[in-house]
């Protein structure tokens, strides 16, 4: 059976909905974990049941969406097996060994402790509850320690850490601290558990703002919305601070991504960051100019060699480089890296038909050939031939725009995530000196921002993601496998059933959950004034 | 014994060989945890909303384990057998993809069912439970069965083109052949399907029993007694069946130095005589163990039945998987084509790999020995009483 394009995008699109399903709940539950353990922390300190009653609300609204959660991550573990079956074989060491860690070390605290947390009220001490709390809490963190090590694998695979093996044709992992120790994952990590921060801080500022905007549960809303500003207020400044960091590894590891992301077709020194504009998704080899392929922008002078290469005049690729090349850079053109890749995948086969003979010799001479240096830097950094094997097999080398991602729907969904980002940040520092003067009660302006902004960053988060993901094309591997030679070759219907049948489940049970969510938060808190 | 690794690398050979052991023991812990898809097929029993609640309270404090089991048994097979990921669940896709939707289901369904503002009401949330704890579990009762019966593929690991057989270019449900195809074994992938179902229904009712209060839900528990007695018998059946297949079927067998897969008549018995007979020892005193907790907590009086059983089905967990995949049997055969067999040596990952993963799996029994603790603090005030299913702070489904 051939692997047919329809059937590749309708994988694509099964594992996108099911990705962005899941990640609605995920960060909730990373930062409303927190914020619960957080109140508790208040209640015990302070031994007065208001606090009980404010832990116990949170915790309701924390548990409705953890079950969620839970439900739409189990498919999302095994999709790999089933529509990415190819990647789940040649990368599965790298990839499946931190699932596997993130199963022993993480998941079972957060579902262990949080039987305890959820169902323990009455049954064990306070501290052993306030303990359980903080660990679940700790617990769904670490999982997202090590997915984004996984994932930051996918974005950057170095060869520090996986090297392609000659004889089972895998990439296998050669150096698991180098794995775990990675920046990329590290400052994704970083970024996704601050913007988690956010988000939950945002939810509780806003349905402790809807309160006070009815003059209902006010004192429970007030105490609420001050835990909420001073979380809110230092994880939206760190993600900011950290976001910078972020993008400064993508703009090094990942060049067709950071060109995508700010529309740059043609190189610069001095490349500026467009603020607000309207990119055109064109042939990269077609333009000769960047004011091309606008219909409208505002740009920031120098930011994005600042931001991505830490120098006001520092050169930024663009997309027509990256195809092209461009040798005063040290940029080589698609081609050739298609011409080492192909010399790659032919010494492989070369191998492989030589061990069938027995014939040592050969197999030696294609060893030697597929492990041969073709580049070395400065720092002892090296590329192998067989560090590119991946562009042997990426099929569209007449239709080079195919080697990076689109520019709109990248552009649009960074830019969205910078915009609201930012947002967040006013929005705290607003809350907070409004709390510290203890005006926030009656700010009505404030408080009815602060309820427009309740679905605002989960716009952000899944933006946030897009951006990263659909940057991260035409590769599930970065520059190591393409996504068409990843997925599983299953029939078209197949793939297009089960996506039906899960988006059915997941509106079905997403609406489900808005209702219940909804139906709380009507009710209020019980005890409170 | 003629096992000991020669011509392969020893280290990677007893690295497979102790993660195949791994993958063992999460099978046999998570037919344990199966009693909570057991007790979901036992709402039946319930007559009025207090026994129906007691039943979702006392399962619902417990589920998330059997979920997190499964993730985790997902997890070690990915990083230690990943051509198992690759092949099993790319391949036998309906079968895989038909029981998660029972696990997508299950994980709102306690949480949501007594929710006001569910969109689609309690029953249908019941109907989820239900399905995971019928359907699903004879799914994967029937996939478990393939791992003697052997699946429709083949698999070249240079180009990495997988075929699975009967698969058309339209809509195919493949995979489900486990389940019909009478020439492969059907029969005996349903008896295990059956079998894997009326363990864990009999375990729901041995947990059911042990966690909710029997002064006062006495009726609900003699309803409970008297359905389990009735699925043992269910299950009896089954398991002879089982056994039957398993000790005469002509099963796959691998040389571990060649890698060449033959058919072995009562391959399977060998390997329950393997090792001085440990195996089938295990494996008696896991059967026996388990009839032992019925016989105590389902025709006695005692609560402490499920302890017996649940030790037992964990013994007969480890016994299967391991005569599965262990002493030169390719553990996911392959029928259409003998050489694509998969074994612990042709999947898995590489041996650096199994080494880091060694290191971690220390975390095991820390994991193990905290999970008992809250087990432990979860229960050490007695049952599920009325008064805490009415209580409004004690988060009661």
């Amino acid at each position: 059976m051939h692997v047919d394009v329809n059937m590749l995008e309708w994988a694509r699109a099964q594992f996108a909905m099911t990705a962005l399903f899941h990640f609605f709940f995920v960060p909730f539950t990373l930062g409303m974990s927190f914020v619960v353990a957080f109140f508790e922390t208040i209640y015990v300190k302070t031994g007065k049941e208001e606090w009980k009653n404010i832990t116990q609300f949170w915790q309701l609204l924390f548990a409705i969406n953890f079950a969620l959660g839970l439900s739409t991550g189990i498919i999302h573990e095994f999709e790999f097996g089933t529509n990415w079956s190819t990647y789940s074989w040649v990368v599965g060491d790298l990839f499946g060994a931190p699932l596997a860690i993130e199963g022993i070390v993480a998941f079972f605290m957060e579902a262990t402790f949080a039987a305890i947390s959820f169902f323990g009220w009455k049954r064990v001490s306070k501290g052993v509850h306030l303990a359980s709390s903080w660990l679940l809490a700790i617990g769904s963190n670490l999982s997202a320690l090590w997915i984004l090590i996984a994932n930051g694998f996918m974005q950057h695979p170095s060869n520090e850490f996986g090297n392609f093996n000659i004889d089972t044709s895998r990439l296998e992992m050669v150096n698991f601290w180098k794995l775990i120790m990675q920046p990329v994952a590290q400052v994704k990590f970083l970024h996704v558990v601050s913007a988690s921060y956010t988000l939950a801080s945002v939810f509780v500022l806003g349905i402790s703002a809807f309160y006070l905007l009815r003059k209902k549960h006010v004192e429970f809303a007030k105490k609420s919305a001050a835990v909420a500003a001073a979380f809110g207020l230092i994880a939206s400044i760190f993600v900011a601070v950290i976001g910078d960091d972020h993008a400064y590894e993508v703009t090094n590891t990942q060049p067709t991504k950071i060109a995508a992301m700010e529309g740059l077709y043609v190189g610069e020194k001095g490349a500026p960051i467009v603020a607000i504009g309207i990119p055109k998704d064109v042939p990269a080899l077609s333009v000769n100019s960047n004011d091309q392929t606008w219909a409208f922008k505002i740009e920031l002078p120098h930011l994005l060699s600042i931001l991505g290469k830490h120098g006001s005049d520092a050169y930024v690729p663009g997309l027509k480089d990256l195809i092209q090349g461009n040798p005063t850079y040290g940029i080589w053109p698609l081609s050739k890296l298609a011409d080492i890749g192909a010399q790659a995948k032919a010494d492989l086969l070369a191998y492989h038909a030589a061990k069938a003979k027995g014939d040592v010799a050969g197999m030696e001479a294609a060893k030697k050939d597929f492990y041969s240096v073709v580049w070395s830097g400065p720092d002892g950094l090296t590329l192998r031939k067989c560090d590119l094997i991946g562009y042997g097999y990426f099929k569209n080398v007449n239709n080079p725009d195919l080697i990076h991602p689109p520019v709109a729907p990248v552009f649009y969904a960074f830019h969205i995530m910078v915009a609201l980002g930012f947002w967040f940040i006013i929005l705290f520092i607003w809350a907070w000196f409004s709390v510290v003067k203890g005006s926030f009660e009656n700010s009505a302006l404030l408080q009815k921002l602060a309820v427009l902004s309740v679905p605002l960053p989960w716009i952000a988060t899944s933006f946030g993601w897009m951006s990263a993901e659909i940057g991260r094309q035409p590769w599930t591997v970065f520059g190591v496998l393409p996504t068409a030679e990843s997925v599983t070759p299953i029939a078209l219907a197949n793939v297009q059933a089960t996506f039906f049948l899960f988006l059915v489940a997941f509106v079905i049970l997403g609406i489900a959950e808005l209702k219940i969510l909804f139906t709380v938060v009507k009710h209020g808190p019980k005890g409170a004034q | 014994m003629t096992w000991a690794p020669n011509t392969v690398d020893a280290t990677h050979f007893y690295l497979q060989v102790y993660w195949w052991i791994i993958v063992a023991v999460l099978a046999g812990l998570f037919l344990l945890m199966t009693f909570v898809q057991g007790g979901q097929s036992l709402f039946h029993t319930a007559k009025d909303e207090m026994e129906e609640r007691a039943i979702t309270n006392s399962l619902g404090r417990k589920w998330e384990l059997t979920f997190t089991t499964l993730v985790l048994f997902g997890g070690a097979l990915y990083a230690a057998f990943p051509l198992f990921y690759s092949v099993s669940f790319g391949g036998a896709y309906w079968v895989w993809m038909l029981i998660l939707f029972g696990f997508v289901l299950q994980a709102v369904s306690y949480e949501y069912m007594n929710k006001e503002g569910n969109l689609i009401g309690k029953g249908a949330y019941k109907f989820f439970l239900y399905f995971n704890g019928i359907v699903t579990m004879i799914l994967i009762g029937a996939a478990i069965g393939t791992f003697f019966t052997g699946s429709n593929f083949s698999f070249d690991p240079v180009t990495k083109i997988l075929q699975w057989g009967t698969a058309s270019d339209g809509f195919n449900l493949r995979g489900l052949e486990a389940a019909i195809d009478f020439r492969h074994g059907a029969w005996f992938n349903l008896a295990f399907g059956v079998l894997l179902f009326a363990v864990a229904r009999v375990l729901g009712g041995l947990w059911l029993i042990n966690d909710i209060d029997n002064n006062e839900f006495p009726e609900l528990i003699a309803r409970i007694r008297s359905t389990i007695k009735k699925c043992f018998v269910v299950l009896l059946i089954a398991l002879l069946i089982v056994l039957y297949g398993l000790i005469t079927m002509n099963g796959y067998a691998y040389d571990i130095h060649t890698g060449k897969v033959t058919l072995e008549a009562g391959k399977y018995l060998h390997n329950l005589l393997s090792f001085g007979a440990i195996p089938l020892i295990v494996l008696l005193l896991g059967l026996v163990l388990f009839v032992w907790g019925v016989f105590v907590s389902a025709f006695g009086t005692s609560t402490k039945g499920i302890w017996y059983s649940g030790l037992g089905i964990v013994l007969i967990g480890i016994i299967v998987v391991v005569i599965a995949g262990l002493f030169g049997t390719p553990f996911y055969p392959s029928y259409a084509d003998l050489q694509s067999s998969l074994t612990i040596q042709n999947a898995s990952g590489s041996k650096y790999t199994l080494e880091v993963m060694a290191w971690v799996s220390v975390a095991v029994p820390f994991v193990l020995a905290y999970i008992i603790w809250v087990w432990y603090q979860m229960k050490k005030n007695g049952p599920i009483t009325k008064e805490e299913i009415v209580d409004p702070e004690s988060h009661a489904y």
